[in-house]
């Protein structure tokens, strides 16, 4: 169906440059779309994401005391080494939930780009690499991160027991008790805090991270109220579906030939997929490395770790049954093609939202769209690009002129809407 | 889990053939049936999808028949799953796996998951009674599911 798609937007951009008049039927050529291209454009409505998956791993999912106290703590510089980093110091609410930088920037600088948060829930698997199976897994990361927020697990439920007790006992039952424990401890911290937490006995260890998990899954909960918005795009695929496009299109018509490319030859649409225009998977597409010295090997060593967590699905924190966590019991282990593999970001607001990357090392969309035009080798592994020239059988290398790479850059900027907070079931 | 790529030439002919046009274009005499020999002959094999869908990036689990050429199922089968998206140069993004033996010769494949559309082959590798043989499928998925 694709190659038709293809050979029919090359035919239809070749005699739309022509300016051709609307055809018997009222509309104009490049805005002819066939049934099965109409459907591949129904699968990418905003309307077509189902309603936040329920997490099993996670009780408090779906709870509005949760997303409530998620909400304040997602806030909360105190949650924070220094008192100065919340979860909104990167992810703030006025740029998509992102910082605007290459590089997260916490305590120190950090390795990786920061991911927004809207449809988060979504994924399967959080962080660039998917070395977290939840998203309230993944929001424990960041607050023991040195770069990050800097904090460790006592020093964390200490703030929730000072200011959240409340709240979060109405959520969550008691708190564990905190006499006798260190100021400061914690696996991931400093040497001092990390002998300090293997000084506490396993009830205690395990009393404080079972409030951490909790602290996790408080922001998993509100993070699941945050949700995209139409776009243009939306709004045009709509009146396709309607066969009313051609009265007042919300599309230009560079930015429907944009499409077409995004479906057809520029290959987009194989990994840009979905609603969210993500197969939420991990693929090496050849992004250059931001230190050629220290390549990012992305996926590969992140399969390890998400095995080895211990907040993890299958961990004592997790609140799924024991023949739960089917993501993780069935997660692909080939390293093989997870090298420098990353998941493919939701393209959502995407024209909002640079630079671009793993580590931010492509500053704008049309650097971007170059990038696979060009589809160079990759830094490390394989990429799954055609390469010119390489005889790449199963797949043909990706060709845009420099008119269409200003098309799909234009269809990428229709993209773009609010970010809403639903509110809480 | 890897086992040989046996078919790879074969893939490779067929997408060649298809090599002009965009990716995306299952080869037009792709064989899309879900019960045929094994490559030697040596069983016959019949997938089973799920009895409706399964929607896109739905985890959902797939039921292998075995027997043999004479029609008695074949018990106590070793099978090793692998496959993917040959015209998009991966794999599946779950790693299914052949969990258990449900009823003589019927066997519960697992962890099944299709991320996008297009065509996907499944490709097993069966072990039984000192017998080793290969399996290809091909099937074409669309947004309401396998295309039956």
């Amino acid at each position: 169906m694709k190659a038709f798609t293809a050979s029919l937007a090359g035919l239809v951009l070749a005699v739309a440059t022509a300016a051709v008049p609307p055809d018997a039927f009222g509309a104009p050529r490049e805005e002819r779309w066939s049934d099965a291209e109409k459907g591949v454009l129904a699968s990418m409505l905003i309307e077509r994401l189902p309603p936040a998956p329920a997490d099993e791993s996670n009780a408090f999912a779906a709870r509005a005391d949760a997303a409530a106290l998620g909400k304040r703590l997602f806030a909360d510089v105190r949650l924070s080494r220094d008192g100065r980093v919340a979860c909104a110091s990167c992810h703030a609410a006025d740029k998509q939930f992102q910082d605007d930088r290459p590089l997260g920037q916490g305590q120190g600088t950090g390795r990786r780009r920061t991911m927004p948060v809207a449809a988060a829930t979504h994924s399967t698997w959080l962080f660039w690499d998917g070395r977290k199976d939840s998203l309230w897994s993944q929001a424990l990361g960041p607050l023991e991160d040195s770069l990050e927020h800097g904090a460790n697990r006592v020093q964390l439920v200490r703030v929730l027991a000072a200011h959240y007790r409340r709240d979060y006992e109405a959520v969550f039952g008691p708190l564990p008790g905190l006499q006798g424990l260190p100021e400061q401890a914690g696996p991931l911290g400093d040497e001092a805090q990390r002998r300090a937490w293997q000084a506490m006995s396993g009830t205690q260890r395990d009393g404080v991270n079972r409030a951490f998990a909790n602290l996790g899954k408080s922001i998993a909960a509100y993070e699941r109220t945050l949700r995209h918005g139409e776009s243009r795009f939306d709004r045009y695929v709509r009146a396709v579906l309607a066969g009313t496009h051609d009265a007042a299109p919300a599309l230009s018509r560079e930015e429907i030939a944009g499409l077409r490319l995004f479906l057809g030859k520029g290959q987009c649409a194989t990994c840009h997929n979905g609603p969210l225009l993500s197969d939420q998977h991990f693929h090496n597409t050849g992004v250059p490395a931001r230190d050629p010295a220290r390549p990012d090997r992305g996926r590969a060593p992140a399969i390890a770790a998400v095995q080895a967590d211990e907040f993890n699905c299958s961990g004592r924190y997790s609140d799924a049954p024991p023949q739960g966590c089917q993501e993780l019991r069935f997660m692909a282990l080939d390293t093989a093609a997870a090298e420098g593999a990353f998941k493919t970001p939701a393209l959502r607001n995407v024209a909002l939202r640079a630079p671009y990357m793993h580590a931010g090392q492509i500053a704008t969309l049309e650097e971007v769209v170059e990038h696979y035009a060009r589809s160079p080798a990759a830094p490390v592994g394989h990429s799954e690009l055609a390469q010119r020239g390489a005889g790449h059988a199963e797949r043909p290398p990706i060709r845009l002129s420099a008119q269409e790479q200003l098309e799909l850059v234009a269809f990428l900027r229709a993209l773009s809407g609010p970010i809403e907070e639903l509110p809480a079931p | 889990m890897m086992f040989h790529r046996f078919s790879l030439t074969a893939l490779v002919a067929l997408a060649s053939a298809v090599s002009m046009t965009a990716c995306g274009t299952p080869p037009k005499d792709l064989d899309l049936s879900l019960q045929h020999a094994s490559v030697q002959q040596r069983f016959v094999v019949r997938m089973e999808p799920p009895a409706s869908g399964p929607a896109i990036n739905q985890m959902h689990a797939w039921q292998v028949r075995l027997n043999s050429p004479d029609g008695a199922p074949v018990s106590q089968a070793r099978i090793a799953f692998d496959g993917g998206m040959p015209q998009h140069g991966h794999g599946f993004p779950t790693q299914p796996r052949v969990t258990r033996e449900i009823e003589p010769g019927v066997y519960a494949l697992e962890g099944v998951k299709f991320s996008m559309t297009g065509w996907w082959d499944m490709r097993l590798a069966i072990q039984a009674g000192g017998v080793a043989d290969t399996a290809v499928f091909n099937v074409i998925v669309e947004p309401t599911g396998v295309k039956r």
